[in-house]
């Protein structure tokens, strides 16, 4: 990382500054990458959402290790049975196993979710970083694109696109994700914006770094934050976006599980008083989003401790 | 003022310019193209060609979009084969009852957001605000269908106040208002619980300002700064963050709409994915973008009126 980009000019009196700076740099980065941290887990909503994310993929990869349900064949036999010894939540109206199946569902979900959030944060940072070094015309172009995707709200673009392709999981992760990068994009882009005028970019700029080398050393790592945080939120938001689609009948079919058509399914016993097929799914639907949401505002105060730091 | 309006006004044509591209594209997404969308899936091939023909369709593409366009533009949006109906009287029957529905659940998240924010403001980091804080992040959250599923629990089943199912679409709304509760309740929740974090905050920054000092040290008193100087200069973030929640709101009351049955452009367009109706879904699609354009352009308009400062950039 330090002085590569100086062939030869080791020891020579012109270069010491330079090196001085990239070292001093360096020590910063690492202590400020610490402060950030310290600060992070400091906060204590940040740690309770780490804990219940955490707790949920404990409980969705590693439960059904210890808990055998069938999620694959129905069983109306043992359809809507209250929590008991052999189904500890119950059964629902095709006699699946509810806590089982909330597993299940959570593990897509989960998957889908995390899948979104890279995807759509990579679509977003390369977007946003060729918008903003890129000036005028293709600027323009590209954030016009942008504006126009996102004056649809979300959900109908979802629902139709769903409407017309087969979901499954490769299908609602690469839907989901096609419409969820444009606001980390926008975010992108109004930081490169912002960062190509500092010094430390002309400087780069006139020791000779092209267009590909400044994107990717100088912005990148210093979009990094912004990018980090959304994304964590962007992980909440597609959570959302699969329990909202499958409630409405749009998720990947069944047999595959999932917490918003069991909730769909619940509705139906509203008036029947099974509990057990409405309050677990929701609980978790919230509990999952609030617990990522909690990360990112964790984040978003630690490294905003780092932006006034530096 | 003009030259401000003007700009506004061009992007927003340049939005919805965009907007009309992509429901094209959309369009020709479809399986079997415009032709399969509005004949039917099930329509054979020579009706294709001959609807193909008749329409222009075998034209290239920049034709085809701009005789399309020139039809949305003098208003027709299509005919829905499904039910037998033009796409336009579809939505001119059911877009006011979702204005009644997205419109009562803005005024009142305003209503309560406001000064609930300012009120966490002066109370910053007190028990209050922080039980404030923490239901507003639960309802924010929330997905709208556990909400009103939640509110039918306790307001239909536990106490049987209200009826479990909105309106219907054959009497008018007046008469079955205790159908319109808990739609519009779980729409004002949500609502409410993205206003006021906005309003805490912008609250909180006005209450910083020199004027607010002035006004303490006049020996005015605390509600007087509050709703003189603070709410009314705090509002000014909330006419954008109105405008900009368009989308948010108009997506809420999709999910609320096929929740609670209330017969609007949400449920329409639902039910038009259940039945493959692409002209209904495109022409929902395509107003709900005019929606957010123009809630973005007005609210724009608007705070270039209350703040000089802005039009003058």
């Amino acid at each position: 990382m330090i002085g590569n980009e100086r062939p030869g000019g080791k020891g020579t009196a012109s270069v010491a500054p330079a090196e001085v700076i990239a070292a001093e740099s360096g020590v910063r980065s690492a202590s400020l990458r610490k402060a950030t941290l310290i600060v992070f887990l400091q906060n204590r909503l940040a740690l309770a959402g780490l804990v219940i994310v955490a707790g949920f993929f404990l409980f969705c990869f590693l439960g059904p290790v210890f808990y055998h349900t069938n999620q694959i064949a129905t069983n109306v036999q043992i359809a809507n049975q209250p929590p008991s010894l052999k189904h500890l939540l119950g059964t629902d109206s095709v006699g699946y196993d509810e806590l089982g199946r909330l597993m299940a569902g959570g593990r897509i979900t989960l998957l889908i979710a995390l899948a979104v959030a890279v995807l759509a944060t990579s679509i977003g940072l390369i977007w946003g970083c060729v918008a903003g070094v890129s000036r005028s015309a293709v600027d323009s172009l590209m954030m016009r694109i942008v504006d126009a995707a996102l004056a649809i709200p979300g959900i109908f673009l979802l629902i139709f696109l769903n409407s017309i392709l087969k979901p499954s999981v490769f299908v609602l992760t690469f839907v989901i994700a096609a419409l969820a990068w444009l606001v980390p994009s926008r975010l992108v882009r109004a930081e490169v914006l912002s960062l190509r005028e500092r010094p430390f970019i002309e400087a780069s700029r006139t020791a000779g770094a092209n267009g590909v080398r400044i994107v990717l050393r100088h912005l990148v790592p210093n979009v990094f934050g912004t990018v980090a945080v959304n994304a964590t939120f962007q992980v909440a938001d597609a959570v959302l976006a699969v329990a909202a689609l499958s409630f409405l009948g749009l998720g990947i079919p069944p047999p595959a599980a999932n917490w918003g058509s069991m909730l769909a399914n619940g509705v139906n016993y509203t008036f029947a008083g099974y509990w057990w097929q409405i309050w677990p799914a929701g609980i978790c639907i919230v509990a999952v989003v609030v617990g990522f949401n909690f990360i990112g505002e964790g984040l978003r105060d630690a490294i905003d401790v780092r932006l006034r730091a530096a | 003022m003009t030259a401000y309006l003007i700009r506004r006004t061009l992007h927003a044509l340049i939005v919805l310019f965009g907007v009309s591209l992509i429901v094209f594209v959309l369009l020709h997404l479809l399986p079997g193209g415009p032709a399969r969308a509005s004949l039917g899936v099930r329509a054979n091939p020579s009706s294709i060609k001959a609807f193909n023909a008749e329409y222009g369709l075998n034209q290239p593409l920049p034709i085809q979009y701009v005789e399309w366009i020139s039809q949305v533009i003098r208003g027709n949006l299509g005919f829905s084969y499904k039910l037998n109906q033009s796409v336009n009287s579809l939505l001119i029957e059911n877009i006011p009852r979702t204005l009644v529905l997205t419109g009562s659940a803005t005024l009142l998240a305003i209503g309560v957001a406001v000064p609930l924010g300012a009120l966490q403001a002066v109370r910053r980091n007190s028990a209050a605000d922080y039980v404030v804080t923490g239901f507003a992040l639960i309802f924010y959250s929330m997905p709208s269908f556990f909400l009103g599923l939640v509110l039918i629990i306790v307001f239909s089943d536990v106490l049987p106040i209200f009826p479990p199912t909105g309106p219907t679409a054959t009497a008018p709304l007046l008469t079955q208002l205790p159908n319109l509760v808990l739609p519009v309740a779980t729409l004002t929740l949500i609502t409410v619980a993205l206003f006021s974090r906005y309003m805490r905050s912008s609250a909180l920054e006005n209450l910083a300002e020199d004027y607010v000092r002035t006004a303490k040290a006049k020996g005015a008193s605390i509600l007087r700064v509050l709703f003189r100087h603070v709410i009314p200069n705090a509002l000014l973030p909330v006419i954008t963050l109105v405008g900009l929640s368009v989308p948010g709101i108009l997506g809420g009351a999709l999910i609320v709409e096929s929740l609670f049955n209330y017969p609007g452009m949400g449920l329409l367009f639902w039910n038009a994915a259940q039945t493959e109706d692409f002209p209904t879904m495109l022409g929902t699609i395509l107003v709900v973008g005019l929606a957010v354009v123009l809630g973005s352009l007005l609210a724009d308009i608007f705070y270039g009126v209350a703040d000089p400062r802005v039009r003058h950039q």
